[in-house]
C-alpha cells in the first residue's frame, strides 16, 4: 500500500512563512531599492546598477570599509588569544570554578547600548572614573572626544571588555572536556606546557575556537549601538564603521538606493568572510 | 636498569591508601602487580610514574633518586587499560609523539616507529585515525608508542582488560616477547592470577595498599607465605577451613579426618587453618585426592573442558574445579574428595607453617 502524500508541505509551512516574513521579503525589498532612485512621494526610477557603481569608487565607503576591518581584526587579535589564556588559567573543579564562570558572563549579560553608555561616563575626561583618573591623576592626558588614538583605544577596550568572556566561555568549555589520561600521556612522553598546549588543548579547542572566532567576527563587523553610543562615530569620522556609515546614509541623508546597495555589498563581504574564516578553521576536518 | 621503592607511601585526605611499600623491580622479566581492584595498583603505578605525588619514602631509577623529578623529565612509558591515543593525530604520530618531543632526528625516528609499528602489525594503518581502528588495534597503537619510545620503564596498566577475550590471548602471548632485550623495567598490573602465571616473572600480590608477598611468580604461587597471599593468588578462591590437630591426625568438623605428614606433622598440636586451591578438590577419588568429603551443591559451572562446583560442606563453603564434564545435580549432595598433600597450613594468625 502506497502511504506517500505531500501533507508533509503543511508541517513546513509555518517555518516558510517565518523566514520569508522576517527575511526573505525585508531582503528583496533592499534589492528592490537598491537598484531605484526615489525623491519620496513613493515614486521610484530605475537606476540599473548605478548605486553599485558609484560605491565602488567611493572613498568614504573605501574609508568606512578599512576602519571596519582594522576594528574586526584588532578586536580579534586580542580577544581569542586573550580568551584562550583566561580559559586556561580558571581552575578546573573546585569552589571557585562557578564564581569564575558567573564573573565572566557578567558583561554579556549587559545591554548593547548600556555597555556604550557605561564607557561614555566612565572615560569622560572630566567626570568619568577612568578618565579623571588618566588625566588628573596619572597625568596622562586623554580624551576620547577629542583624539583619535584614545577613541580607538577606548571602542577596542569596550569590545575587549563586553566580549572577551564569550571566547573564555567557550574556551572553557573545550578544554574541561578533555579528559585527564590526555594529560597524563602528554606527562608521560615528556611533553613540556606548551607542547601539551599546543598538541592537546589547542587540537581540542579547535572547533570552539572555529565557533568564537566566526561568532566574533560576524558580531564585530556588524557592531552598530557601542560605538555609537560611545563616540558617535568621532572624532571627526575616525570611528564611523560601516554599519555607523550605513545608517548615517539611509536614515540621515535619507538616500535609500545607496543605502541599499552598501547594505547587500556589506552583506556580502560578511558572508564571503564568514566562509572564508570557517573552510579554513575546518579543511583539516574534510579528510 | 632497577626501580626502588623504598617505604614509599601515598596519602589522600588523612588515610594512607599506599601503606609503606618496598619493592626492587627490575629488568629481564616481567613485575606483576596482582591484586583486585582497589589493592593499589594503579596507585603504585600512578607514583611510580610521578603522576601522584609520594608521600613519603622514595623512589630510585638506576640508582638515582627520582623522588622529585617530574613526570616529563622520568623517560617512562604507560598503557592504561582503556586506550589513550591522541585522537587528532595520525597512527604514525602517535607513535612518533614521544620521540618527537625528545627532538629526535627525523631519520631515526621513521625507522623506529617503523619498527614499533611492524612488531605490532600497525604498518597499513599508519595513517589512519585512532577512532578509525578497532579496540586491538588502539591498544596496539598504545603500546606501540611504550616501545617506539625505549624508555627506561614500562607501565602496563590491566593494558588488556578492555579487549575481548581472543585478542587478549593473542596479545599476551606477544607481550613478554616484545619487550625482552629492551632493558626496561617492565611493571604490569593485572586482577588476574592466571594472567600472572602465563606472563611469569616475578609477581607482588597487593591488597589493600599493601603488598603481601613479593617473588618469582611460580614460587609465590606454590608457597604463599600468607593465607592472605594465598588468597590473592588464587581463582576460584582457595578453600579455606579450620582444623583441629592431635598428634598426626587432622580433623576438620566432626566427620572428616587425615593422616597429616612432612612439615605438618611436627607441628604443635592446637587449631589451625588449611587452604587448598579448587583444583585439588576433584569429584572422584584418586590416590592424591583421598579425604572424602561430603557437600551440597549450590551453583555449576561448566567451561568447555572443566568443570566447577561450589558446594556447602559441614565446615564450610568451597569450590571444586576438574577437568572434563561432571553431571553435577544443583541442590544435592555430592562426594568430593580432597588431596591433604596439596593444602597449606596457616598458623590462626594467618603464617604458613606447613
Amino acid at each position: 500500500m502506497k502511504t506517500e502524500n505531500q501533507r508533509a508541505w503543511f508541517f513546513v509551512l509555518p517555518v516558510l512563512l517565518l523566514v520569508a516574513f522576517n527575511a526573505l521579503i525585508p531582503m528583496m525589498t533592499v534589492v528592490n531599492y537598491s537598484v531605484q532612485e526615489t525623491f519620496g512621494n513613493n515614486l521610484f526610477f530605475w537606476q540599473g546598477l548605478d548605486w553599485f557603481q558609484n560605491l565602488m569608487r567611493s572613498e568614504r565607503f573605501h574609508a568606512a570599509l578599512g576602519r571596519q576591518f582594522m576594528f574586526t581584526g584588532l578586536i580579534l587579535l586580542i580577544e581569542i588569544p586573550l580568551g584562550v589564556a583566561i580559559a586556561m588559567s580558571m581552575p578546573r573543579k573546585g569552589f571557585w570554578v562557578s564564581i569564575c564562570l558567573v564573573t565572566m558572563a557578567l558583561p554579556m549579560l549587559i545591554p548593547w547600548n548600556v555597555v556604550g553608555a557605561m564607557w561614555n561616563i566612565f572615560t569622560l575626561p572630566d567626570i568619568g572614573l577612568l578618565g579623571y583618573f588618566l588625566n588628573h591623576v596619572l597625568g596622562i592626558p586623554y580624551d576620547m572626544t577629542q583624539n583619535i588614538f584614545a577613541a580607538w583605544v577606548t571602542i577596542i577596550v569596550m569590545d575587549v571588555w563586553h566580549w572577551t568572556s564569550l571566547v573564555v566561555l567557550l574556551s572553557y568549555a573545550g578544554l574541561v572536556s578533555i579528559p585527564e589520561a590526555y594529560y597524563q600521556a602528554a606527562k608521560i612522553d615528556g611533553a613540556s606546557n606548551f607542547a601539551v598546549f599546543r598538541f592537546i588543548q589547542l587540537p581540542k579547542m579547535k572547533n570552539v575556537l572555529t565557533i568564537a572566532v566566526l561568532l566574533r567576527f560576524i558580531d564585530s563587523f556588524n557592531i552598530y549601538t557601542e560605538p555609537f553610543v560611545l563616540t558617535g562615530g568621532g572624532p571627526g569620522n575616525s570611528t564611523t564603521l560601516l554599519s555607523i556609515d550605513l545608517v548615517k546614509i539611509a536614515l540621515g541623508q535619507f538616500d535609500l538606493g545607496p543605502a541599499a546597495a552598501m547594505s547587500l555589498i556589506y552583506f556580502a563581504i560578511t558572508l564571503l568572510v564568514s566562509w572564508l574564516f570557517f573552510t579554513l578553521m575546518t579543511k583539516d576536518d574534510a579528510r | 636498569m632497577a626501580l626502588e621503592l623504598r617505604n614509599i607511601t601515598k596519602r589522600v585526605g588523612g588515610d594512607l591508601h599506599i601503606k609503606p611499600t618496598n619493592l626492587v623491580l627490575e629488568t629481564g622479566h616481567f613485575n606483576v602487580l596482582l591484586g583486585e581492584t582497589g589493592a593499589g595498583k594503579t596507585s603504585l603505578i600512578k607514583l611510580m610514574a610521578g603522576l601522584d605525588p609520594i608521600a613519603s619514602g622514595q623512589l630510585f631509577m638506576d640508582g638515582e633518586d627520582v623522588t622529585a623529578q617530574n613526570t616529563q623529565t622520568r623517560n617512562i612509558s604507560l598503557v592504561h587499560q582503556f586506550f589513550v591515543n591522541y585522537p587528532h593525530m595520525t597512527v604514525f604520530d602517535n607513535i612518533a609523539s614521544p620521540l618527537r618531543v625528545a627532538g629526535m632526528a627525523k631519520s631515526e625516528l621513521e625507522d623506529r616507529v617503523a619498527e614499533a609499528a611492524d612488531i605490532l602489525q600497525l604498518k597499513p594503518m599508519l595513517d589512519r585515525r585512532p577512532h578509525e581502528l578497532s579496540g586491538g588495534q588502539q591498544q596496539r597503537c598504545a603500546l606501540a608508542r611504550a616501545i617506539a619510545k625505549e624508555s627506561k620503564a614500562v607501565f602496563l596498566d590491566e593494558p588488556l582488560a578492555n579487549l575481548d577475550y581472543k585478542l587478549r590471548e593473542e596479545l599476551r602471548d606477544q607481550l613478554p616477547e616484545l619487550f625482552a632485550g629492551r632493558g626496561a623495567v617492565v611493571v604490569y598490573a593485572t586482577s588476574e592470577p592466571e594472567e600472572a602465571l602465563l606472563l611469569g616473572g616475578k609477581t607482588a600480590l597487593m591488597n589493600d595498599g599493601c603488598v603481601a608477598q613479593f617473588g618469582t611468580t611460580a614460587d609465590i604461587y606454590r608457597n604463599p607465605q600468607t593465607l592472605l597471599a594465598a588468597e590473592i593468588f588464587s581463582d576460584p578462591p582457595i578453600n579455606v577451613a579450620e582444623i583441629e590437630k592431635r598428634g598426626n591426625e587432622a580433623k576438620m568438623g566432626f566427620n572428616i579426618s587425615w593422616q597429616l605428614k612432612g612439615d605438618a606433622a611436627n607441628l604443635a598440636d592446637g587449631n589451625y587453618k588449611i587452604a587448598v586451591r579448587a583444583n585439588h578438590v576433584l569429584p572422584f577419588q584418586t590416590e592424591e585426592a583421598s579425604v572424602p568429603i561430603t557437600g551440597h551443591v549450590l551453583v555449576t559451572e561448566l567451561s568447555g573442558s572443566e568443570s566447577s562446583a561450589h558446594f556447602k560442606a559441614e565446615m564450610a563453603d568451597w569450590v571444586s574445579l576438574a577437568r572434563g564434564v561432571h553431571p553435577y545435580h544443583v541442590g544435592e549432595d555430592h562426594q568430593f574428595f580432597m588431596n591433604p598433600s596439596e593444602c597449606f597450613v596457616f598458623a590462626p594468625d594467618g603464617t604458613l607453617v606447613g
